[in-house]
């Protein structure tokens, strides 16, 4: 970190003994960014602010809600009707963990389709991968907390998951139950887990943008930066870009919360949870949908917990499993269409993921899971060896391939819509 | 426009909430005063939506959540509901002596139940349980719509169809089968603004009751939401300028 020259005396006599300012300065301005970066880069900026969102109407809600079993729901129902803006705070922290897990797919994808998770930024990917599931662990608590009807099954049942694990199944379930049944107890330890874990998400995030630091984003070319042709400064190019991205989402974000804010939610989660009464269908929150769906394609119980926890667990060894050297599906046309083929596969999962494990249903959903399976441990490795990739560009700055005069100023010529 | 896409993708295949087992809801819509972005209640509708909820809901379903002082939102002033409260009796206590004793309601009471708990109100209906209205709007798919529908949609038995002693045969109903006797038959209450006593008007007028004590902060929901998309649609038109502006010189 080069030791930049401040105006300010304060700010010099600051960062001579705390180097904020200095990181600031190199985040901003010395940190080289692909100027080629589209839309899809939009989104670590938006998960970002999701996290923030959720943190700070959490804090909030916690002041006002109750945790205990004869509580919790009039708890939160005081939130929506008694206390000033209540319902506001609450549809916004409701909504946001959706929009943020709709932020978070369009981020994976995107690292997907661009192999951002390739060398050397495996370590990224990952750290990435482990933000994933700390999150669903996270949302999964938080949607116990209202203590509706869909919080109480859909607790019993992914509770109930874990007692599938050979041996220590049963004293895990007891563990996490604090009891012999979903009850008081473990509604308390979720609801001090779900305070946790947003800074535990918080520590990783760190963690990921540190690692993003040291070699940059990919790019959709996907190609490293050769020189300084190639990249300009975060700031003010990227931060006004977000900024952008941040009033799209925030539009996105209203709309939702003000006229649908019960639109992604379930009608039962307004029914007081009663351990007598198993709701008709239970069904988790939409973004658990996929991995719900391969979890009920498997007739055996253990089978299918440890498929649900495979499908995760293949995104941490995805670097691994996809040797290609090119990175970007631009250059990858077979790639690409299977790219396609997974994102609407993964669809596919989430939709049966809602509908009743029954008929033609299941034997859609082992089909769909199959594939999920197939693309990552067979198609990917396949397509590392056989595929037949586009030549690469020479450098970000200058797209254009072949019969194009290399001459620099040429390539900071050529337009390039972003 | 990818993320919008996916987005109202993610918003349309999400939203519809798994149906039912067995018979297939057949639900009535309606136009709502309160549906759209700039909806409201009605406050004529939802008053005598609740002469109908305590004529004739009341003594089987109670409204636990709601206070006497939320009648304020349905267009009675302070003194018309004190008076409202003051018809009902709630427990209070216990006094200097220890005793429980019963008083007249004031505003700040809720609505007293018409069981003492669930097990007495199963007792006194056949073993079934008539649940709380107060979130019963929101905790239906299609609310208004559903509730709309139910309260005029018990049909003649149709020829085969085995409908248990104690169960009544309701197309609106998951299944066909539901636990509630019929509790609308036409002119069941007299309004005194003299609107129509059919069961569709009283059904839409204690819709619209429903509807309000299920989400008792809708108006000021869209009343700001309506400001803050309308500031947020600015925003992205300057954020989206002064993003052109800053990136003129890369292109």
């Amino acid at each position: 970190m080069s030791a930049h020259e401040f105006k300010s005396p304060v700010v010099r006599w600051i960062d001579h003994r705390l180097p904020v300012f200095s990181m600031l300065h190199h985040t901003a301005h010395e940190y080289p960014t692909p100027k080629n970066l589209n839309y899809m880069w939009n989104f670590g900026s938006l998960a970002g602010l999701s996290l923030a969102i959720m943190i700070v109407t959490g804090i909030v809600l916690a002041m006002s809600y109750t945790a205990h079993v004869d509580y919790a729901f009039l708890s939160v129902e005081r939130i929506m009707r008694d206390v000033n803006h209540g319902w506001l705070i609450r549809y916004i922290h409701m909504n946001t963990a959706s929009f943020f897990f709709i932020v978070i797919y369009l981020h994976m994808f995107r690292g997907l389709y661009y192999g951002s998770y390739k060398a050397p930024r495996e370590l990224l990917w990952i750290l990435g991968v482990v933000i994933f599931l700390l999150m669903m662990a996270t949302a999964f608590m938080g949607y116990v907390l209202p203590w509706g009807q869909m919080s109480f099954w859909g607790a019993t049942v992914i509770t109930n998951l874990f007692s599938a694990i050979p041996l220590v199944g049963d004293s895990i379930v007891t563990l996490l139950w604090g009891g012999f049944s979903v009850d008081n107890a473990t509604l308390n330890r979720f609801f001090s887990l779900h305070y946790l874990m947003p800074f535990l998400i918080a520590g990783v995030v760190v963690l990921h943008i540190v690692a993003l630091h040291r070699f940059g984003s990919n790019n959709p070319i996907g190609i490293d930066s050769t020189g300084p042709q190639d990249t300009i400064s975060f700031h003010p190019y990227y931060t006004i870009k977000d900024v952008f991205g941040i009033a799209v989402f925030l539009l996105l974000l209203a709309v939702v919360v003000f006229f649908f804010p019960n639109a992604m939610g379930h009608p039962d989660n307004y029914i007081p949870a009663n351990p007598l009464q198993t709701p008709a269908h239970i069904v988790p929150e939409w973004y658990f949908l996929p991995f719900y769906a391969i979890l009920r394609a498997v007739p055996d119980k253990l089978g299918g917990v440890l498929l649900m926890f495979g499908a995760i667990a293949v995104l941490f060894i995805l670097p691994w499993l996809d040797k290609s050297p090119v990175r970007s599906a631009r250059f990858r046309p077979v790639f690409r269409i299977f790219f396609w083929l997974f994102l609407v596969n993964a669809i596919a999962l989430g939709y049966l993921g809602g509908k009743p494990a029954e008929g033609v249903y299941v034997i859609l959903s082992r089909i769909a899971t199959a594939w999920y399976f197939v693309h990552f441990l067979i198609i990917l490795p396949l397509l590392s060896v056989f595929e037949t990739t586009k030549p690469l560009p020479k450098s970000i700055a200058e797209p254009v391939l072949t019969g194009f005069s290399s001459a620099p100023e040429k390539a900071f010529a050529a337009p390039r819509r972003l | 426009m990818l993320k919008r896409t996916i987005t109202i993708l993610l918003l349309v295949l999400l939203s519809s909430p798994a149906v039912a087992a067995g018979g297939e809801v057949e639900l009535r819509s309606r136009s709502w005063s309160f549906s759209g972005p700039f909806g409201t209640y009605d406050k004529a509708s939802m008053q005598r939506g609740f002469q109908v909820y305590t004529e004739v809901c009341a003594g089987c379903h109670s409204m636990k959540l709601i206070a006497f002082r939320n009648f304020i939102d349905l267009g009675y002033n302070e003194s018309e509901i004190k008076a409202i409260a003051s018809q009902y009796e709630v427990k209070d206590g216990p006094n200097d002596d220890g005793d429980m004793f019963l008083r007249a309601a004031i505003p700040a009471d809720r609505m007293p139940a018409p069981y003492a708990n669930d097990n007495a109100a199963r007792a006194g209906n056949n073993g079934a349980l008539p649940p709380d209205l107060s979130l019963i709007a929101k905790a239906r798919p299609n609310g208004a719509d559903y509730l709309y529908s139910l309260l005029s949609s018990y049909k003649d038995v149709p020829d085969g169809k085995d409908v248990p002693e104690g169960l009544y045969y309701n197309t609106a109903y998951p299944g066909h089968l539901i636990a509630m006797p019929q509790p609308l038959y036409g002119d069941d209450v007299s309004f005194s603004d003299g609107s129509e006593t059919t069961i569709e008007a009283v059904s839409a007028d204690l819709t619209q009751f429903l509807m309000w004590a299920a989400e008792p902060k809708m108006e000021a929901r869209k009343r700001i939401g309506v400001a803050a998309v309308f500031f947020l649609c600015i925003f992205v038109i300057v954020s989206y300028l002064a993003k052109r502006r800053v990136w003129a010189d890369v292109h």
